[in-house]
């Protein structure tokens, strides 16, 4: 059913009406006055589930305008479930312009990735957010984070980094690697991998967080030094990947590990599909890539059509 | 609590004592009142007198129930007085233990008073080399000269060397009165106290607390003590306080 | 109990004055004073019901007065009245120069946390970054406490009643506090593993000269470890003095009631 064979319901522009909007961006400015807090906001009940990204989408409803150019991305896919829903929702409810290209994006609602693409002045990165609260592991009491945040009170999530490396022999925490905003607010990036906490640090793009369930906002305005927490003997370290990609060969990157078969055989891709289709369309291969073809309309043909 | 129980105001005149006497005892009086029993009182000794010299050894004497042992505890802090005095010298002067407050005592008891009792209270885990070095050990002394102390005092008291690593807990009576006295001779204290030391030693024993009693004594200490036997008073008292004197 | 500890005679390291604490309506402890001295040991010792409990509370300024006040000598010699802290400075007070040995130590450890992680949790909570240096600092105090160092990746939920007490203690002094709050520690203990715990708090009190407020129901803890003793009944103190003195010639009914009421072994 097309949009205009719908009967006579209309939406306020981008969904939210104005007030939850202006509500909204109050706390959005409020982030942004002190980096890596969380601001609570009066969360909206919205037309899709909690860990849907409902937190992302009442951000982005509340600063898109109608000249923006929107790209959603799902652990760095523009053609997932997640990603091709909110994109839908807003091109209905907004009708604004989408894309999948980063640099063509100047509003990108993620979910768990930082494009590879780097960021510019200008835009903004909006992050779907699950738990907010980085000391949720060992402190369940809500009023007791609270307080350790007010106090600068840290040492807690250094013990959870302590354990990891007591059990693991080295800092365990792959994804949601807890940083520390210009010395002062302990934040959690939302589950992007420990391979993208560089790029949320000093940013020129404006990054903003939205957790739907626990109603919080909070944000890293550019250029906002955000340091993984560590120690000494045992420094932050991102991920490094023994191959390159196989579709593009680009290396450096963030790659998805893919089943090909029963026999457990196996590829690495990149896991950020506009910067990898960008690169083979700019002719470059990885050793499993099929000759370059001409993408189709539907971005997820990219993936698919390669994949053996 | 604190304020009922501290030392004199500044204002109220220094006690002094006279050259070389270490403790004074003056009008001093003890009562019991039982509460679980109606509240009756029984009163121990009233108007209690006498001094203490150094190098001297002095006994209470008197039969048992006369008091004397109350009147140790109270030169020791442990029982309160009703009434009198109790003065110890001490570097800074005599101090008054009646109404002292816990901490002096306390420092008194560490720098100057040493008190051996009938029984050995037992701190469990503590091996009995420990449990004796340990006076010397709270007064600075390094652990491995405090250890060579204690081993010394213990060999001289004939307790099997393959005692000393155990704690006390588990030794016969007669055992654990030597640790008991081991202990209380370790430290340099200048008045030393005795609640009977020998009762639970043989003869060759008892022979041996008498010469550290009269090391003591030669080294300047003053020695109160209550002695069971007829034999060992007269070898270490130079004077006897009959406590019959002072019933109340 | 004697122990080394050097008395300042001029300044108390923990004063009280009147404290008082209702709950609603209902008396926690009234009018109590009390001062504690470097390296000094006090027992509070009392029934259930009778406000110890809540005097450790308000003297660790876990509760509020209803009125009264508690000051505490702060490391650079000043006199602070507790209520004046700041949140940050009790916090820092809590984790640096005093400990709280707990009597249930699910209270006092976090259990899902590895012995070591519990031990160094301080140590990161005041800044210490370098993880083998934590490690070894755990290592010792795991030690210091008779926890074999092959335990001390695992967590509490898999030592023993008496494990989890001393991981509570080494957790506690890893700092090294100047004042330790003790919540029947030996509390539900089997009697050889209360025997053991005992001679460890004893002898590391000693060592350290530290301060400590110990509450027990339990007159041999209370004559095996401190210097001074309270008696409380019905939120008031009917007794204090001397450990020895009070427990050998009690004067008070209730407190000769309680020495009466201890069973001799």
């Amino acid at each position: 059913m097309s949009p205009s064979a719908l009967p006579a319901i209309t939406y306020n522009f981008a969904y939210l009406d104005e007030q939850t909007k202006r509500m909204i961006r109050r706390a959005i400015l409020k982030a942004i006055a002190i980096p890596g807090y969380q601001v609570p906001f009066a969360g909206r009940e919205m037309p899709m589930p909690y860990g849907w990204g409902t937190g992302g989408v009442q951000v982005t409803a509340a600063i898109l305008g109608a000249d923006d150019v929107l790209k959603v991305i799902d652990q760095g896919s523009d053609d997932t479930t997640n990603a091709v829903a909110i994109r839908s929702f807003f091109e209905t409810t907004a009708g604004v312009a989408t894309t999948t290209k980063t640099s063509a994006a100047t509003i990108i609602q993620t979910r768990h990735r930082v494009p590879e693409t780097p960021l510019v002045a200008g835009q903004i990165l909006v992050y779907q957010v699950p738990i907010p609260e980085p000391l949720r592991y060992l402190e369940p009491r809500e009023a007791e984070t609270r307080r350790l945040h007010a106090l600068a009170d840290y040492g807690l999530m250094h013990v959870k980094l302590y354990e990891d490396i007591a059990r693991h022999g080295h800092i365990a925490t792959t994804y949601g690697y807890p940083v520390e905003v210009e010395g002062r607010y302990l934040m959690d990036p939302s589950p992007v991998p420990k391979f993208d906490n560089p790029k949320l640090s000093e940013s020129p793009a404006l990054q903003l967080f939205g957790a739907g369930r626990e109603k919080r906002i909070y944000a890293l305005p550019p250029h906002t030094r955000a340091v993984p927490l560590d120690f000494e003997d045992h420094p932050f370290e991102v991920q490094r990947f023994a191959e390159p990609c196989a579709l593009c060969g680009a290396q450096g990157v963030y790659l998805d590990e893919v089943i090909l078969d029963d026999a457990g055989r196996r590829m690495f891709v990149c896991s950020d599909t506009d910067f990898c289709s960008g690169r083979r369309a700019a002719g470059h291969r990885g050793v499993m890539a099929a000759p370059y073809e001409e993408p189709a309309a539907d971005p997820a043909a990219a993936k698919a059509g390669d994949a053996p | 609590m604190t304020a009922a129980q501290t030392v004199p105001a500044p204002s109220a005149p220094r006690p002094v004592l006279p050259d070389a006497v270490l403790l004074q005892v003056a009008g001093l009086g003890k009562s019991f009142t039982l509460h679980l029993q109606g509240g009756v009182r029984l009163p121990v000794v009233a108007n209690v007198a006498f001094e203490l010299r150094a190098g001297e050894c002095v006994a209470l004497g008197g039969p048992s129930g006369s008091g004397k042992s109350s009147i140790l505890k109270m030169v020791y802090g442990n029982y309160c007085a009703d009434a009198g005095s109790i003065l110890v010298a001490d570097a800074g002067g005599p101090v008054e233990m009646v109404g002292a407050a816990p901490r002096r005592v306390l420092r008194l008891r560490r720098e100057r008073i040493g008190y051996v009792s009938q029984f050995l209270r037992v701190i469990p885990r503590v091996p009995t080399l420990d449990v004796v070095a340990e006076p010397l050990l709270l007064s600075g002394t390094a652990p491995e000269e405090a250890r060579r102390r204690a081993a010394e005092l213990l060999a001289r008291l004939n307790l099997p060397e393959r005692l000393w690593s155990l704690p006390p807990a588990t030794f016969s009576g007669g055992e654990q009165q030597r640790v008991n006295v081991a202990r209380g001779f370790i430290a340099p204290l200048p008045l030393l106290l005795l609640d009977e030391p020998t009762a639970s030693l043989d003869a060759a024993n008892r022979q041996v607390v008498i010469e550290l009693i009269a090391e003591k004594k030669r080294a300047g200490c003053g020695v109160l003590g209550i002695f069971h036997d007829d034999e060992t008073r007269a070898a270490v008292a130079d004077r006897v306080v009959d406590v019959i004197r002072f019933s109340a | 109990m004697s122990t080394p500890f050097e008395p300042n005679e001029e300044q108390p390291l923990l004063q009280a004055e009147g404290l008082t604490h209702y709950y609603g309506r209902r008396l926690g402890c009234r009018g109590i004073d009390l001062e504690l001295h470097e390296g000094e040991v006090l027992a509070i010792v009392g029934e259930s019901g009778s406000g110890k409990s809540t005097l450790l509370k308000l003297l660790s300024t876990e509760l509020p007065p209803t009125s009264g006040q508690v000051s505490y000598r702060m490391r650079d010699g000043a006199m602070r009245d507790l209520a004046t802290l700041s949140e940050a400075e009790r916090r820092l007070l809590l984790r640096t120069d005093w400990g709280f040995v707990r009597q249930h130590a699910e209270e006092g450890l976090r259990m899902t946390v590895s012995a070591g992680g519990n031990v160094g949790e301080r140590l990161m909570a005041v800044g210490w970054r370098h993880f083998g240096e934590i490690r070894d600092e755990a290592g010792d105090w795991l030690d210091r406490v008779e926890i074999a160092r092959t335990r001390m990746d695992d967590d509490p939920r898999t030592f023993s009643g008496g494990m989890r007490q001393r991981l509570q203690i080494a957790r506690n002094l890893v700092t090294r506090p100047r004042l330790v709050f003790m919540d029947e520690p030996t509390g539900g203990l089997d009697v050889s593993v209360q025997a053991r715990l005992l001679d460890l708090i004893r002898s590391l009190v000693a060592e350290f000269g530290l301060a400590a407020v110990i509450v027990t129901h339990d007159l041999s803890v209370a004559r095996l470890l401190s210097h001074r003793i309270m008696v409380m009944k019905e939120g008031e103190v009917i007794e204090a003095g001397l450990t020895d003195q009070v427990l050998d010639d009690p004067h008070a009914p209730y407190t000769q009631l309680l020495v009466s009421s201890v069973l001799a072994a």
